[in-house]
């Protein structure tokens, strides 16, 4: 069982007049074996979810429990639990250490288990886990610089692995990438959610995308959740008008682009 | 990496740092052995001599040889430089890494001591230190060294908190690993570069200081000497042994030119003679004036091919004979993944690739005007009024410190020869059409206050300033917002229909090519692989356009199936997969 769930989180930037809010009194569930999708544009907070959620960013109010430990403060009980929600980030390029071997960036993973292994049996999850994302074991000691875009996002993914996340985060990771790696991303994604069993908050700014992965849809704005509910339900039927706008800027393959209105 | 390291070695300068360093190891190694005896032995007779073959820097007052003196003091001066510069760089990384890691507070705190301690000079704090330790060789080391530490923690702050917020130390800290962890791992292995560099300029830095320090007699003392000390003697008789004293100055001199030159080598990078051999023009072209008319293509190119220069010094190309047109009012997109050559030929077409380009081709015309050569005046005004460019970052094309109506007046005034109110009556026009509110009001601002679309909304104003015939946009929506990218698209539109320009539509993003342009060109690996009508992209032929098309998830994908992935064997090599290679 791993259910993340946000409860009313805020997240304010700055101190006074100058204070912002980027996320207003969210409300979301991450369910058990399931991919939430977070759809919204840049600015509506979504990305700050991420970061709130594995502690790179503190809350304002509000907390967040993984199944039903809060690990918003900073009690070693929440540092710990906080540990199994992981994330995987936007640039691939910036995300491994251009100077340590992919298989030591993996092994890094292997810290927030809290079991202390060999080195034999470290080398053996590493091959385990980049054979599991489809890259060459045998590559384990090469730099990131000998990876390509989408195979580095594969290595982050497996890095992510490595820590045995309870759920797994992943903020905007086929944005930088570009359409025919995509896919085989996606597809990975696919496969693991299906082998392993993953929870997933999965954030995109790309409707298609969120709707090909995910059970269920939050749409954000302005860091409020302006909607919420089955994927293939609310982007059927949507009800908030900024839902709507958001569907309709959609380009459709082949059909030309309804621009009067805009 | 090693390959490199070994070329850079082989440089004329290479060679010369590696001997010196050789002289200056041999020197510091062997000095002492080899002439320490001739260093100590005195020969009453032939005191204070000035140069002579026997003796090449002439004799001290108790008749030793000044050469061997010099060549012995090597390993003293050297030994205690690296010293103090050893101290300099542990201490100042010691507090770098520390002040990178604290929390906010904390750091400011040691940032702040840092601060003050930069403040002094470092002399100041030498003799500070040197009353401590008194005057003594360790002691002038100590001094020194710890009078070095603020400069390199400062160095080492500010490295290390840039490392400190790429994503990479993030994922390591969500990961679990400390603090102290993630500086070993991961801050310091990327900062070692740059402060390999300046480690190599330090130690010629203190070497110079050790010299002025014995010189002031505030360093080694008597027995011991270094080249300081030796400087201090030979100074006393400059005016009757000049090379007494220009001896041990020579030496100190080379020693910290080798310096200097090892930590440039460490950052050497070289630089290329352009490459763009522009053809002179002979005068009948000169004189012959370019006959436009209306009908013939807005722009042409032919067996295209552009060059660019690697790292190493030799030519890649990019992009391999291209051929291509555009009919006036026609709107054509390029789709491709990155690297497939799409920017690099549209900014051919324009003619705004760099010296470190070599453009070929068998034509290359923009509406009469032959882009192989150097435009004349007219036709650079002409240029100027006719194309329009938009990129995918407009904070870049715009000028940050000048008002948006400046910029935009900027094209008539300059190249269209308009009177001020004219052009300003043009610009509010223009922002009108772009359906930017309040025009008189926007144009008096700076482009930090427009919004990401507003701003290459105002890019597109720009483009109407002029009497543009082709429009190129270069993925000009990838940073947007899907519901702002509708405006920007509609702006460019409006601008389409009320210029009757052309429009060259860049994107990686075949559904809004194909929703967007006429005619949609797809290129791969620095090659057009297809060229279709956008509104029958389902007769495409060739199995990567196919795959582009079908490997974008959309609205209605089946979530059941796997997405189709483009088989890497349909090209040659696969483009997508190449690292190095981003737009």
């Amino acid at each position: 069982m791993s259910e993340l769930e946000f409860r009313a989180v805020s997240v304010r930037y700055g101190h006074g007049r100058a204070a912002q809010l980027a996320v207003d009194a969210a409300d979301l569930v991450v369910r058990d074996g399931t991919t939430h999708g977070l759809v919204g544009e840049s600015g509506s907070g979504k990305s700050t979810m991420a970061r709130i959620a594995v502690g790179l960013t503190p809350v304002s109010g509000g907390s967040i429990l993984l199944d039903g430990v809060d690990i918003t403060d900073r009690a070693p009980a929440s540092r710990l639990a906080r540990r199994r929600v992981q994330m995987v980030f936007q640039d691939p390029f910036s995300a491994l250490d251009p100077r340590m071997p992919i298989g030591s960036s993996i092994a890094e993973g292997l810290l927030a288990t809290g079991r202390r292994s060999s080195r034999l049996d470290r080398e053996a999850r590493v091959h385990e886990l980049l054979d599991r994302v489809h890259i060459d074991p045998r590559r384990a000691g090469e730099s990131p610089s000998a990876f390509s875009g989408g195979q580095r996002q594969r290595i982050t993914i497996a890095r992510a692995l490595a820590a045995e996340p309870a759920v797994l985060i992943a903020d905007e990771i086929t944005s930088a990438l570009d359409v025919s790696v995509q896919g085989v991303v996606l597809n990975l994604l696919r496969e693991l959610q299906q082998e392993l069993h993953l929870t997933m908050l999965f954030i995109s700014h790309n409707l298609a995308v969120v709707r090909y992965v995910s059970d269920e849809v939050s749409v954000m704005r302005a860091g409020r959740i302006v909607e919420h509910g089955g994927t293939e339900t609310v982007l059927a039927h949507p009800e908030d008008p900024y839902t709507r706008e958001l569907l309709r800027s959609v380009p459709v393959m082949g059909e030309p682009l309804e621009l009067e209105d805009a | 990496m090693r390959t490199r390291f070994v070329r850079t070695l082989l440089t004329p300068q290479g060679v010369a740092v590696s001997i010196g360093v050789l002289v200056v190891i041999a020197a510091t190694v062997f000095g002492p052995i080899l002439f320490g005896d001739a260093a100590s032995a005195r020969d009453i007779a032939s005191r204070q001599q000035g140069a002579s073959l026997a003796h090449p820097f002439g004799t001290d007052e108790l008749g030793r040889d000044l050469f061997a003196r010099v060549v012995v003091a090597t390993r003293v001066s050297v030994l205690l430089t690296l010293g103090a510069t050893g101290i300099s760089v542990l201490g100042g990384v010691l507090v770098g890494v520390i002040a990178a890691v604290l929390p906010s507070l904390a750091r400011r705190a040691v940032n702040a001591f840092i601060d003050i301690l930069l403040s002094f000079p470092w002399l100041l704090l030498a003799l500070f230190f040197s009353v401590i330790w008194g005057t003594t060789a360790t002691g002038a080391m100590l001094a020194v060294g710890f009078a070095g530490i603020p400069v390199f923690g400062r160095l080492v702050s500010t490295l290390a908190s840039s490392v400190a917020g790429s994503d990479f130390v993030h994922a390591a800290r969500i990961l679990g690993s400390g603090p102290l962890r993630t500086a070993t791992r991961h801050v310091l292995p990327n900062i070692l570069p740059p402060l390999l560099v300046n480690m190599a300029v330090h130690a010629s830095v203190t070497l110079l200081s050790f010299a002025a320090l014995s010189f002031l007699g505030l360093g080694v003392q008597a027995p011991e000497y270094d080249w300081g000390r030796l400087l201090n003697e030979g100074s006393r008789r400059i005016y009757v042994d000049p090379m007494a004293a220009i001896g041990p100055g020579i030496a100190i001199v080379l020693t910290g030119v080798v310096f200097s030159l090892l930590g440039e080598l460490f950052s050497e990078r070289r630089r290329n003679a352009p490459l763009r051999a522009v053809r002179r023009r002979t005068r009948a072209e000169t004189r012959a004036i370019p006959v436009v008319s209306d009908t013939e293509p807005v722009a042409r190119a032919s067996d295209l091919r552009v060059s660019f220069r690697t790292e190493d010094g030799g030519l890649v190309e990019r992009v391999h004979g291209v051929t291509l047109s555009i009919d006036p009012g026609e709107v054509v997109g390029i789709v491709g993944e990155s690297g497939s050559g799409k920017s690099v030929t549209a900014m051919a077409i324009a003619g705004l690739l760099g010296p470190d380009s070599l453009v070929e081709s068998d034509e290359l015309r923009f509406r009469g005007i032959d882009m192989t050569v150097e435009p004349t005046a007219a036709e650079r005004r002409r240029l100027g009024l006719e194309q329009a460019m938009i990129f995918q970052d407009p904070l870049s094309s715009l000028n940050p410190s000048l008002s948006v109506g400046r910029q935009l007046r900027e094209v008539s005034e300059i190249h269209g020869r308009v009177p001020r109110p004219a052009a300003l009556k043009r610009a509010v026009d223009a922002l009108n059409l772009v359906r930017i509110p309040d025009p008189e009001r926007r144009l008096g601002q700076l482009p930090h206050e427009f919004s990401g679309g507003m701003r290459q909304r105002a890019m597109i104003a720009m483009g109407l300033m002029g009497s543009p015939r082709l429009i190129i946009a270069d993925e000009p929506t990838t940073a947007l917002d899907v519901t702002v990218q509708r405006q920007v698209l509609r702006a460019l539109r409006d601008a389409q229909r009320s210029t009757g320009a052309a429009i060259l539509l860049i994107s990686h993003d075949i559904a809004l090519v194909s929703g967007f342009c006429d005619r949609v060109i797809v290129m791969r690996d620095g090659r057009i692989v297809e060229e279709l009508a956008a509104d029958r992209l389902e007769d495409a032929r060739h199995p990567y356009t196919r795959g582009l098309i079908a490997c974008v998830p959309d609205m209605a994908t089946n979530r059941a199936l796997p997405l189709p992935v483009i088989p890497t064997d349909t090209a040659a090599t696969a483009v997508a997969e190449s690292p190095e290679v981003r737009t």
